[in-house]
């Protein structure tokens, strides 16, 4: 089995189990009388799915080492399905499914200063587009394509930081001490401006270089990542949005106060 | 009192408005003239650095403005301050403001790309700042109506 595979079989298993944790928490969570929303529950699996279809997709297409495919790939991992994981709420989840004492410890922790430090937006935006920078501009990706670790770890950092940055700027899992609007929607409006100023060089200056991609299929790449993220954040600056709506039409609480979480999320703040 | 806040509502309707008026030139110009025309190019070799920048920045705050104009547009709607002549003057300074942004600094000072390339440039230059100066007048005299109304 190639190193690609086997990361993906590994993948597979994680996504696989984090399906059943999710599936767990809401059977739980029924069985004391606390019903979850249909809503969640499809957004979170269609989110693994979406995950499940960037990992294996050279398999379903059998192409390897294509950079529009490559690209595809990208835009699945650390683009689209990080929106309906987020919409999913899996923190909400976890913390109705813990004890009094479980959600003062992981609210302890979402306080504390390196984790706040990880999750706050501007972090999340440099180490999402830092890392792309790097990866398309530098011998990185060519790295890539011959070493499975690197391969491995491009592919996790396309998923953790694109979970993070989506998670950061409009996540609507309860969060003490989110950041105000504006910066959350400043921090959107540079990081879609870095990620279409990187489309765009990336079609200019032909990067990433000696990859063995035809000049047609990098360009073709650059356009896709461009057109693509747009999409994403487009879908995203809405997602931020109707979470202000939310809040602005209450006037009090959280947005996941207006979603009917009323108990649990008076409880928390 | 009560008139001061008015006044805030109108002013906030010209401008809510003027963010859709932006966001949606910049759709137009992006979805007919580089989309379907295929008259500008996504990058034409002569567009320098700044340029590049410049326009990955005003490329992203169109698609924020377009959201965030819709947003606001609907929320002044449903508690009833909306008001409605400052809304379209808002929206046409909006679009007319842009078309012209984009002729003049894009175009011309940034040089991020062409209206259209192997013609005489002349008047297409002329046909797109044109209308983006009329759109900007048809937005004045709705301003003038509004604040005289």
């Amino acid at each position: 089995m190639t190193a690609h595979a086997t990361f993906a079989v590994f993948m597979t298993a994680l996504v696989t189990a984090t399906g059943v944790a999710y599936a767990a928490g809401v059977v739980r969570l029924g069985r004391r009388g606390r019903p979850w929303r249909w809503a969640r529950t499809i957004s979170f699996f269609l989110g693994l799915g979406l995950l499940l279809l960037g990992l294996w997709l050279p398999n379903i297409v059998h192409t390897h080492h294509d950079l529009r495919l490559h690209m595809v790939q990208h835009l699945l991992l650390g683009m689209f399905a990080p929106l309906p994981l987020v919409l999913g709420m899996p923190g909400l989840l976890l913390l109705r499914n813990l004890p009094r004492r479980g959600v003062g410890v992981v609210m302890g922790l979402l306080v504390s200063r390196p984790l706040r430090c990880l999750t706050h937006p501007v972090t999340a935006a440099v180490s999402d587009m830092g890392a792309m920078y790097l990866l398309y501009l530098t011998p990185l990706y060519l790295l890539s394509l011959h070493n499975g670790y690197v391969h491995a770890w491009v592919h996790l950092h396309f998923i953790v930081a694109g979970y993070l940055f989506t998670w950061a700027i409009a996540g609507p899992d309860p969060a003490p001490r989110r950041p105000s609007y504006a910066l959350r929607l400043t921090v959107l409006f540079l990081a879609a401006g870095a990620h279409a100023v990187l489309g765009k060089l990336m079609y200019a200056y032909a990067w990433p270089r000696a990859t063995g991609d035809a000049l047609e299929d990098v360009r073709a790449a650059a356009q896709w990542m461009y057109y693509g993220g747009d999409l994403a954040e487009l879908l995203l600056a809405i997602l931020l949005f109707a979470q202000w709506r939310g809040r602005h039409a209450l006037g009090r609480g959280s947005w996941a106060f207006s979603m009917g979480s009323r108990r649990s999320v008076a409880n928390l703040r | 009192m009560a008139a001061a806040s008015a006044e805030a509502e109108t002013k906030r309707s010209a401008w809510v408005a003027a963010l859709i008026g932006i966001g949606l030139m910049a759709a137009v110009d992006e979805i007919v003239f580089h989309q379907l025309l295929g008259w500008h190019h996504f990058y034409d070799q002569a567009t320098p650095a700044i340029g590049l920048l410049s326009d990955g920045l005003l490329h992203s705050a169109e698609l924020i403005a377009i959201v965030a104009g819709f947003f606001l547009f609907s929320d002044m709607r449903r508690r009833g301050t909306l008001a409605p002549l400052h809304a379209w003057a808002g929206f046409f300074l909006g679009a007319g403001g842009f078309q012209l942004f984009d002729g003049i600094v894009d175009h011309k000072i940034l040089r991020i790309h062409q209206v259209r390339y192997g013609v005489d440039l002349l008047p297409y230059d002329l046909a797109w700042n044109g209308a983006g100066l009329a759109l900007l007048i048809v937005g004045l005299l709705l301003l003038r109506r509004a604040r005289a109304a």
